[in-house]
């Protein structure tokens, strides 16, 4: 092989060059070089190895649809891209580039012997070979497959890029700045219409860039675009994705071509709304399926005059043409009129058009008509084809050192087919062209069959003499996908084209078979002995091609991947040494650990410290909903499960709240602080969906009900007061309010002031100890903590956290929903009877209760657990059986909900969902677990002050 | 992205500020303790599915909050129209 530059040829600036290294070698190339341009003018045709077989490959192609030449590119730092296209990577001084999938080097790589023995991976391979047994996957399969198989590596730094992003709206999108493009934005631009126009290369001008009659048009029509100031330009971005109501994505890379990337972002993501889209994205040249059609230096005719005319690089000094479309033979003649050597035009046509046997006659190409090129020789380059006539005789040899495919041209719908638009099959082009729209989108020039590229045949593999089963004819090339694989599928039984493309792989590759969809489809109407048309098409989808995932994320990463919500109390938590947890993106304190101690240790002080004297806790994160209206309290009695028309203001009531199929979503206390106003509380994670649920019944079932939702959970910061001498700490700083218990009993509210801030003060506990919830503006909210929390200093404080919060509830038996329950668990199953109001004639969720399967005995129910062993702390989410001498499988009768380490009672407490569980009390269940089973007696789920005494002191 | 009109806010805004509320037209029964299992089942449960068009609801949860209805083609994923809550049937 011996491609090289040739003198006064291509657009690139030959006054500069730029070093550049590939596999740590060395080389110049010049500015408007793209990578694979640069390879080749230095002689480099074997670019990489091939997915599964580790074939030698080279360059197919010269732009988007390059299925062979994927490379990594090293910036340092973290910069690194795997699986980029040479044909779409600009270079630049110190472009440092890694060939992939070879070791130890792409000339000798180890992995080739797949090649030797590929009859052990036919199509269906991995569906088959690895199907049993199962522990062969982990040591055996997936290990080899990963070293084997696979392209680039995935970057394992951060990247430290910038992404940015955008929104754009205009009248005109249009997509592919080639001839056709052009003339559509200078139509929509004197039309005076707002327009975008937009292509994946560095240069605008698409086929016109490999056309120099075109190059003064070009120049003029850019000129006058960017002019225009209802017009923007847009390079180096790909339209990835059609999305519904003609919105676009695209992608914009700003810094991968300069070799100083500076601190801008890398990319820009655009997301395009536009009025009008106009698809201008050409068609690619198809390859032709025979023996040897991957041998680097085998390439598309189209791509060979691309390099000669763009970039001043011949692929070859002595190059067949393979071509069953006239297309090729005028490629093949712009070559021979530069210089290069034209060994011989090998067409399977029995005759083509006098014009083209004239000029081949003139510039002296040996012409073979009726003929096709069956076998290629040369295993990193091209050393030779050899060709037969189509009955297969005549069989010779030529030398060459290229070999260029001219298989006609698919059209690219990609994009119109995003956007769900019908495609039609043309027998002319032998490809599926866009037919009917589903959005204000149209194709025009290449992409909409409206091109003159001459005529053609369509053909699925080259007729040979040799048999099919020994020979690789490629179909798919990223995917190693061949003639004989597609074959097989239809032999063994697959008919649609998405069964064959899942069984095969084909068109399955990052590439989405933009040069391999149509010519599988083509081989597989031949197999089946079915029209194309009866075959169908596989659906493209988004993105056209790879886009980065930074891209995509933008700024939606680390810290910033999604809200953190903090409470007004936080900071003080974190100047006080708090640990942490998220609850539903709130940041809550789960302990305050002193001195060392670990968790263990804090939660153990923190709830001796509440049961025997006074914690605080920031409960601000609880949701609250200002319900407000004459109908309130008629409304509510609809939503939750017991009374609430005769609550009393100045009264707080437990709400449970059921969804209409009867299971458990809810929970939380609420006060009546006027006849027609109400405080309620949901659970922290709830909040949002509760006032949704209650939205939806309002507006849409009730809407005859005057009552207004209002959420209130950040307006109020929530500081508990737990412990027997919480109303001590309190009651120098509340004014207008009698704490005492007479006057201001359990489960009542009162309006009034702490430290001088209005505050509504709840007297409820989620502990079991007197306690009270002070709700204050949150504006106030580490004002009043600090006063309280100045005020118990004298009682021995203790801020507490979300863990100990968890111990305590739990030795009272209250269940927190989500956790105690799974939406599967109804009010009788959790043991709250109590809450349901029985002489209600109608409740969100009533009916169901009555339901045959909620009324049927054996349901898991919720109970306590004591360990026979006291200091055995159960594993949540452990499962329970009654016989642990039972053969494995074990029938699994439930499952432990919450357990802690109990320093109050000094022993371990558990809840747990048991089927049938409300009948065994006093049983012994097993929790069998790695190593050892643990017995554990079934109880009640009150483990503490089981008459409440404590709440009332 | 799909662009939605809001009936109530009368403007056509991106999918992000709405969701999805289930099929429409499915009025909780006045008196749910009068119907059967069988009726209650249908209630809860069974939905259409059907290929064309197909009434929902949606919220503009992150605009005005307000619940609609809407026919959208379950093919083409096209909003033939909206309309507002207690609207009859379209
Ligand atoms: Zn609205």
């Amino acid at each position: 092989m011996s491609a090289h530059r040739i003198a006064g040829l291509g657009r690139i600036d030959r006054s500069r060059t730029v070093t550049f290294t590939f596999d740590g070698k060395a080389m110049q190339g010049c500015p408007g070089d793209t990578l694979a341009s640069a390879l080749l003018a230095n002689s480099v045709v074997l670019m990489g190895r091939s997915f599964k077989y580790h074939r030698p490959r080279g360059l197919l192609g010269a732009g988007a649809e390059e299925p062979n030449a994927l490379v990594s590119v090293d910036r340092g730092g973290g910069r690194f891209t795997p699986n980029l296209r040479a044909t779409a990577v600009e270079i630049y001084e110190g472009l440092n580039v890694r060939s992939q999938n070879r070791w130890p080097s792409l000339k000798t790589d180890f992995g080739a012997i797949n090649d030797r023995f590929g009859r052990f991976f036919p199509a269906g391979f991995y569906n088959k070979t690895f199907m049993w047994p199962r522990s062969f996957w982990d040591k055996l399969y997936e290990p080899t497959i990963r070293r084997m198989a696979g392209l680039g590596d995935a970057p394992i730094e951060a990247d430290p890029d910038v992404y940015a992003a955008t929104y754009a709206h205009c009248d005109v999108l249009i997509v592919g700045a080639g001839p056709a493009g052009i003339d559509a934005a200078l139509e929509a631009c004197a039309a005076r219409k707002q327009v975008i126009l937009i292509d994946e290369q560095d240069e605008l001008g698409g086929g016109a860039l490999a056309d120099p009659a075109l190059w003064p048009w070009l120049e003029s029509s850019l000129n006058d675009l960017a002019a225009a100031p209802n017009v923007t330009l847009l390079s180096r971005t790909t339209a990835f994705g059609f999305y519904h109501d003609n919105f676009i994505g695209a992608g914009q890379r700003l810094t991968d071509h300069l070799a100083e990337p500076g601190h801008g972002p890398r990319e820009r993501l655009w997301r395009i709304r536009a009025g009008e889209v106009i698809l201008a994205q050409g068609a690619i040249e198809r390859p032709l399926v025979f023996a040897g059609n991957d041998v680097p230096g085998v390439m598309l005719a189209s791509a060979a005059r691309t390099y000669l005319v763009r970039f001043g690089v011949a692929v070859g000094d002595r190059v067949v043409l393979m071509a069953v479309h006239d297309s090729g033979w005028r490629d093949a003649f712009v070559l021979a009129r530069a210089g290069m050597k034209i060994a011989a035009i090998v067409d399977l046509r029995a005759q083509v058009a006098p014009d083209l046997m004239a000029e081949a006659a003139e510039l002296g190409v040996p012409v073979e008509m009726n003929s096709a090129v069956i076998g290629v020789s040369g295993r990193h380059a091209v050393t030779g084809a050899e060709i037969a006539d189509s009955a297969g005789g005549n069989r010779h040899k030529i030398v060459c050192d290229a070999v260029l495919m001219a298989g006609g041209w698919t059209p690219s719908v990609h994009l119109w087919s995003h956007s769900k638009g019908s495609l039609a099959w043309s027998e002319e082009w032998g490809a599926y062209l866009a037919d009917k729209p589903n959005e204000n989108v149209r194709c025009v020039g290449a992409c909409a069959g409206k091109w003159n590229y001459g005529t053609g045949v369509s053909i699925g593999a080259l007729p040979t003499p040799d048999d099919p089963a020994t020979i690789k004819a490629f179909v798919d090339f990223q995917n190693d996908v061949t003639a004989k694989d597609i074959a097989l599928a239809v032999r063994e039984g697959m008919k649609s084209v998405e069964h064959i493309k899942r069984y095969t792989t084909n068109g399955m590759a990052t590439d989405q078979g933009k040069t391999s969809n149509l010519n599988a489809l083509q081989l597989a109407s031949g197999a089946l002995d079915r029209p194309v048309q009866a075959i169908g098409l596989t659906t493209f989808r988004p993105p056209y091609t790879p886009q980065t995932f930074g891209m995509l994320a933008g700024d939606a990463k680390g810290a910033l991947f999604q809200p953190t919500r903090k409470t007004a109390i936080d900071p003080w938590a974190e100047e006080h040494g708090a640990v942490f947890e998220l609850v539903a993106q709130w940041r809550r304190a789960r302990y305050f650990p002193q001195g060392g101690e670990d968790m263990h240790a804090a939660v153990a002080r923190e709830c001796l410290t509440v049961r025997s004297g006074v914690g605080i806790f920031d409960a601000s994160t609880l949701g609250k909903i200002e319900v407000v209206g004459p109908d309130a309290a008629e409304f509510l009695n609809r939503m939750y499960t017991n009374p609430w028309k005769a609550l009393e203001p100045g009264r707080c009531r437990y709400g449970l709240l059921l969804r209409e199929d009867g299971f458990i979503t809810d929970d939380g206390v609420s006060a009546r602080l006027a006849p027609d106003r109400f405080h309620l509380t949901t659970t922290t994670g709830g909040a949002a969906r509760v006032l949704n649920m209650m939205e939806d019944y309002l507006q849409t079932e009730w809407p005859d009900l005057d009552v207004w939702l209002t959420s209130t959970t950040e307006q109020y910061a929530v500081i508990a007061l737990q412990g027997p001498k919480a109303r001590e700490v309190i009651a120098p700083l509340v004014s207008g309010i009698d704490l005492s218990s007479e006057s201001f009993p359990h489960m009542a509210v009162r309006e009034g002031t702490i430290c001088g801030v209005p505050t509504r003060l709840f007297r409820v506990s989620f502990t079991g100890e007197l306690g009270f919830e002070i709700n204050v503006p949150a504006a106030f909210g580490r004002y009043v903590w600090e006063q309280v929390w100045a005020a118990g200093q004298a009682h021995g404080i203790t801020p507490y956290g979300t863990e100990t919060m968890h111990v305590l509830r739990a030795e009272k038996g209250y269940i927190i929903v989500g956790q105690d329950t799974d939406g599967t668990v109804t009010p009788y199953d959790a043991a709250l009877d109590w809450a349901v109001g029985k002489k209600k004639a109608d409740f969100v969720g009533k009916r169901s209760l009555a339901r045959p399967d909620i009324v049927a005995p054996g349901r898991k129910q919720l109970v306590g657990l004591l360990t026979d062993d006291p200091a055995e702390v159960l594993e949540e989410g452990a499962q329970i059986v009654a016989d642990p001498r039972q053969p494995i499988p074990m029938k699994m009768i439930g499952h432990v909900t919450s357990s802690y380490w109990s320093a109050t009672l000094g022993r371990s407490v558990a809840l747990a969902l048991v089927q049938g569980g409300h009948e065994r009390m006093g049983e012994t269940l097993h929790v069998p677990m790695p190593g050892k089973t643990i017995a554990a007696k079934v109880s009640g789920m009150v483990f503490h002050d089981p008459d409440g005494s404590r709440l009332n002191g | 992205m799909i662009l939605i009109h809001c009936p109530y806010c009368d403007q056509t805004l991106p999918e992000l500020e709405f969701a999805y509320a289930g099929e429409g037209h499915i009025a909780r029964p006045t008196d749910p303790s009068a119907l059967s299992d069988e009726d209650w089942e249908r209630y809860l449960f069974i939905r259409d599915n059907p290929r064309g068009r197909h009434h929902e609801r949606w919220r503009h949860i992150h605009g005005c909050g307000r619940f609609f209805n809407a026919v959208r083609d379950t093919v083409t994923d096209k909003f033939e129209m909206t309309y507002k809550a207690g609207e009859p049937r379209q």
